[in-house]
C-alpha cells in the first residue's frame, strides 16, 4: 500500500517512462546495517518503474571515491554516486561533469523541506543545486558501556570530565578506558569531537566557519590540544584497526567507552544491546550538546542519453520524498533531511540526535569547511599525535599550519 | 600495400648499392614500433606529464596554474614523508641483503645434485605466485596475536610467549621484510640457480685439480662471473622495493603509531586520490622517480659507459 502510494505519488510530479530506465548507482555502504538501509532506495526506486543497478564498492569512503572520481573524470560515469555533501565533489561541479538538479529542487521545493538549511547549501554551486541530501550523521558522541561502570559501583558518567575522572578506576580493573582504532580518520574524528566538547561553540566556529587563525593558535585550542593529549593516554592499548572492531570491544567490554558517529548505534543494535540499559550515548560528549551535520548525498554525473537524465531526475526527487527517508534512516540509524516526518520508530540514542536537530545545535561538519586536503593532512597528524607521544605543543603548531594551507 | 611486400620493394630497390643502416632487418623494427611508441608515449610521455604538473597547484583535476616549488617544499616539510623514506631505505637495505644472500645460499644447497631438486624448486618457487595483497593478509593472519603464531605457542601451555611484530611500531618493519622474503627469495632463488647451471663444468674440474675448497671457489671463482645474474637480480629487486605499497596496505595500512610502516608510494596514493591533491602526489611521485634514477645513473654509467661491449 506504501508503495502504491509512492507510485502515484511520482506518476504525478513526472511523466513516468514507457520502458523502464537502468540507473548505475555506487556507493560504499557494504556493512550489514547499511547495505539494508540501501536496499529500501532499490525497492523504492524499482517501484517507481526504474531499475536500480547496485555498484557497491567496498572498503569505505577512502576507497571508493578515487573509483568513482576516476570514472567520472575517464569517461565512464554512473547513473548517480554517494558523496558526502560538502567539498568532495566541488571540482567535479565546477568542471561541468555534474547535472544540474536545480528544477528539480524547485519542483519539489526542496527549499523549504530540507532541514538543516545548511545541508542544501552545501549542494549548492554558484546558485545551482547539484546533490540530494539523503541523510544526517554527526561523528560527535560518546559511546559508553554501562556494565563496565555498574561492576565498578559508580555511576555511569554524563560527560567526557566525568568520564576522565573515572577513568584511573576502569584501568585499574583491567580494562582500556578508550577505544580507538588505528585508521587515521578516527582520530581526527575523536579530537573533532573534542574540539566543540573543549574549546566551545564560539572558538569552533572562529576558526572553522571565519577562518580565524589568531584563535585557532590560542589557549583555548591549547586546551583542546592538552585534552586530547590526556586522552590518548586512555586510549594505550587497544590495539584494534577498524571504528567497528573497537566498537566491539566497548559492547564486548574490553573497553569503557569510545568516541564515534552516530554510526556507531547499528553495531550496538546488531549485538542486541538496549540504548539507556546496556549501553550510553552522549551527544557532543555531554558537554556541549552540538552535533555537526555531515552525511550523505547523491551525485548525478551528466549523462549524454535524456532518458537517462529524466530518470536521473526522478531519482533525485524520490530520495528526499518522506517514504523513502523514513524508511532509509531507520535502517542507517541516521537522521533524515527534513523535520517534517514521523520518525516515532527511532530508538533513545536516534531521539537524543533528533531533538538536538529540532533545537537548531547545529554546526556544519568538517567536509563543508575544510577541503579534503586539509582533512587529510590533519587525518595524518592526529593519527601520528595519538598514537605517539608527539607533545601537544608541537601538533599544535603543525595543525594551524595545515590549516592555513587551506585558507 | 602491406608491411612485408613494402619491405620487399624497399630491398629490391635499394639491391644495387649498399643500404642504409636503417634499412637492415626492417621487419624486426616495424614490429618493435608498438613497443617504442608505447614506450615513448605511456612511460615517457606520462612521466614529463607528471613531473610538469607537479610545479602547479593541481587539486581534483589537472591545471595548469604555476606555483614553482611549493608542492616539493611542503612535501618535505611532512613528517609523514620522511617517516616514509627511511621506512624504505631500511626496508630496501634489509630486503635486499637478505633476498640476495638467501636465495644465493638456497640456489647453492639446491646444486648440490640432491634427490628431489624439482620438487623443492616448485615448493620455493610458490610463494612468487601469490600476490602481494595475499602474501600480506596470510602474514598478517599469522602474526596476529590471538589467532596466529602467538595464540598457538600460548595453547601449547607458554603463557608468557609474545611474538607480535605488527603492533608494535619499533618491530612492525620486521613483520614487513618477514612477509616480504618469503614471498621473494624463491623467485631469486631461481635466478641463482640458473646463473649457477650456466658456470661451466670445466670450470669446476680444474678448481678441483688445484685443489681449491669448493666454498672458496663459489666465493672467489663463481660469485665473480655471476656478475650479470645479481645485477639482473638487483634490478628486479630494487624496483619491487621502491614500488613496495600493497603489501603494506594488506599487513598495517601504515600503522602502527600513525605512520611506523608508511611508506612514499601510499604518501603518493592518498594524497592524489584520498585528498584531491593532483600536485602534492605528482611531487611526491617525481621524487621517487629521481631516487630511482640516482641509483640507476651510475650503475648504468659502469656497466655501460666504460668500455664498449662487443
Amino acid at each position: 500500500m506504501k508503495l502504491s502510494r509512492m507510485t502515484a505519488l511520482l506518476a504525478m510530479t513526472v511523466a513516468m517512462p514507457a520502458m523502464a530506465t537502468e540507473l548505475e548507482v555506487t556507493h560504499w555502504w557494504t556493512s550489514g546495517g547499511e547495505a539494508a538501509a540501501v536496499a529500501e532506495l532499490a525497492k523504492a526506486f524499482d517501484a517507481s518503474g526504474d531499475k536500480w543497478i547496485d555498484g557497491a564498492i567496498a572498503g569505505g569512503g577512502g576507497t571508493a571515491r578515487p573509483i568513482m572520481i576516476s570514472r567520472i573524470t575517464g569517461g565512464d560515469p554512473m547513473g548517480a554516486t554517494q558523496f558526502n555533501h560538502g567539498q568532495q565533489a566541488l571540482e567535479l561541479v565546477e568542471a561541468g561533469l555534474m547535472l544540474d538538479l536545480t528544477d528539480v529542487a524547485e519542483a519539489n521545493n526542496w527549499k523549504e523541506i530540507v532541514y538543516p538549511p545548511s545541508l542544501l547549501d552545501a549542494c549548492t554551486v554558484d546558485g545551482k543545486i547539484y546533490c540530494a541530501p539523503v541523510n544526517i550523521h554527526s561523528p560527535e558522541w560518546l559511546w559508553l558501556n554501562n556494565k563496565i561502570y555498574e561492576d565498578l559501583g559508580i555511576p555511569v558518567p554524563t560527560n567526557w570530565n566525568e568520564f576522565v575522572a573515572t577513568a584511573p578506576k576502569v584501568r585499574e580493573a583491567g580494562k582500556i578506558p578508550l577505544a580507538l582504532g588505528n585508521q587515521p580518520w578516527q582520530s581526527n574524528l575523536a579530537f573533532g569531537a573534542m574540539q566543540i566538547a573543549v574549546a566551545g561553540l564560539d572558538a569552533w566556529k572562529a576558526v572553522n566557519v571565519d577562518k580565524n587563525m589568531d584563535v585557532a593558535a590560542g589557549p583555548e585550542y591549547a586546551a583542546v590540544f592538552q585534552a586530547a593529549a590526556d586522552a590518548r593516554e586512555l586510549a594505550r592499548g587497544s590495539n584494534v584497526q577498524d571504528w567497528n572492531q573497537a566498537t566491539a570491544m566497548v559492547i564486548n567490554g574490553d573497553a569503557a567507552g569510545q568516541i564515534m558517529g552516530d554510526w556507531a548505534q547499528g553495531e550496538f543494535q546488531v549485538a542486541e544491546k538496549v540504548a539507556g540499559k546496556d549501553y550510553t550515548c552522549l551527544p557532543g560528549l555531554g558537554l556541549n550538546q552540538y552535533i555537526s551535520t555531515g552525511g550523505d548525498a547523491f551525485y548525478f554525473p551528466k549523462l549524454d542519453d535524456p532518458e537517462k537524465e529524466a530518470a536521473q531526475k526522478r531519482l533525485a526527487a524520490l530520495l528526499v520524498s518522506p517514504e523513502v527517508q523514513v524508511a532509509f534512516n531507520l535502517k542507517k540509524g541516521s537522521l533524515p533531511i527534513r523535520g517534517d516526518i514521523d520518525m516515532a520508530a527511532a530508538n533513545d540514542c536516534m531521539k537524543k540526535g533528533l531533538e538536538i536537530l529540532a533545537g537548531g545545535n547545529i554546526v556544519p561538519s568538517g567536509d563543508m569547511v575544510w577541503s579534503p586536503d586539509v582533512q587529510k593532512l590533519n587525518e595524518d597528524l592526529m593519527v601520528e599525535f595519538w598514537k605517539s607521544d608527539m607533545s601537544p605543543e608541537d601538533a599544535h603548531a603543525k595543525w594551524v599550519e595545515n590549516l592555513k594551507s587551506g585558507l | 600495400m602491406s608491411a612485408s611486400s613494402e619491405a620487399d620493394a624497399i630491398r629490391t630497390a635499394s639491391a644495387a648499392r649498399p643500404r642504409p643502416r636503417w634499412t637492415r632487418n626492417i621487419s624486426a623494427k616495424i614490429a618493435a614500433i608498438p613497443m617504442i611508441a608505447t614506450a615513448l608515449v605511456v612511460f615517457v610521455g606520462g612521466t614529463i606529464w607528471t613531473v610538469v604538473y607537479s610545479f602547479t597547484d593541481s587539486k581534483l583535476l589537472p591545471r595548469l596554474r604555476w606555483v614553482g616549488l611549493d608542492q616539493y617544499e611542503r612535501l618535505w616539510s611532512q613528517n609523514r614523508w620522511l617517516v616514509s623514506i627511511e621506512n624504505l631505505m631500511f626496508y630496501g637495505v634489509m630486503s635486499l641483503v637478505f633476498t640476495i644472500a638467501m636465495g644465493f645460499l638456497l640456489a647453492v644447497l639446491m646444486d648440490q645434485k640432491i634427490r628431489f631438486e624439482d620438487t623443492f624448486r616448485t615448493i620455493m618457487l610458490y610463494p612468487f605466485a601469490l600476490s602481494f595483497i595475499v602474501t600480506g593478509l596470510v602474514w598478517q593472519w599469522i602474526l596476529n596475536p590471538q589467532f596466529g603464531i602467538e595464540g598457538v605457542v600460548r595453547d601449547l601451555g607458554w603463557t608468557s610467549f609474545s611474538f607480535d611484530p605488527l603492533n608494535n611500531p619499533q618491530t612492525v618493519l620486521y613483520g614487513l621484510l618477514i612477509a616480504g622474503l618469503w614471498q621473494g627469495t624463491g623467485f631469486v632463488m631461481c635466478l641463482m640457480l640458473a646463473g649457477l647451471r650456466g658456470i661451466d663444468e670445466d670450470i669446476w674440474k680444474a678448481a678441483r685439480v688445484d685443489g681449491i675448497p669448493t666454498w672458496k671457489t663459489y666465493l672467489v671463482v663463481v660469485i665473480p662471473m655471476m656478475r650479470p645474474v645479481f645485477i639482473t637480480t638487483l634490478v628486479i629487486v630494487a624496483s619491487g622495493i621502491i614500488r613496495l605499497y600493497d603489501l603494506v596496505v594488506a599487513m598495517t595500512s601504515g600503522g602502527p603509531g600513525g605512520n611506523a610502516s608508511q611508506v612514499p608510494a601510499m604518501y603518493v596514493y592518498d594524497y592524489m586520490f584520498q585528498a584531491q591533491n593532483l600536485g602534492q602526489g605528482f611531487a611526491a611521485s617525481t621524487m621517487m622517480l629521481l631516487s630511482v634514477l640516482i641509483v640507476l645513473i651510475p650503475w648504468a654509467y659502469l656497466e655501460f659507459g666504460g668500455k664498449k661491449h662487443g
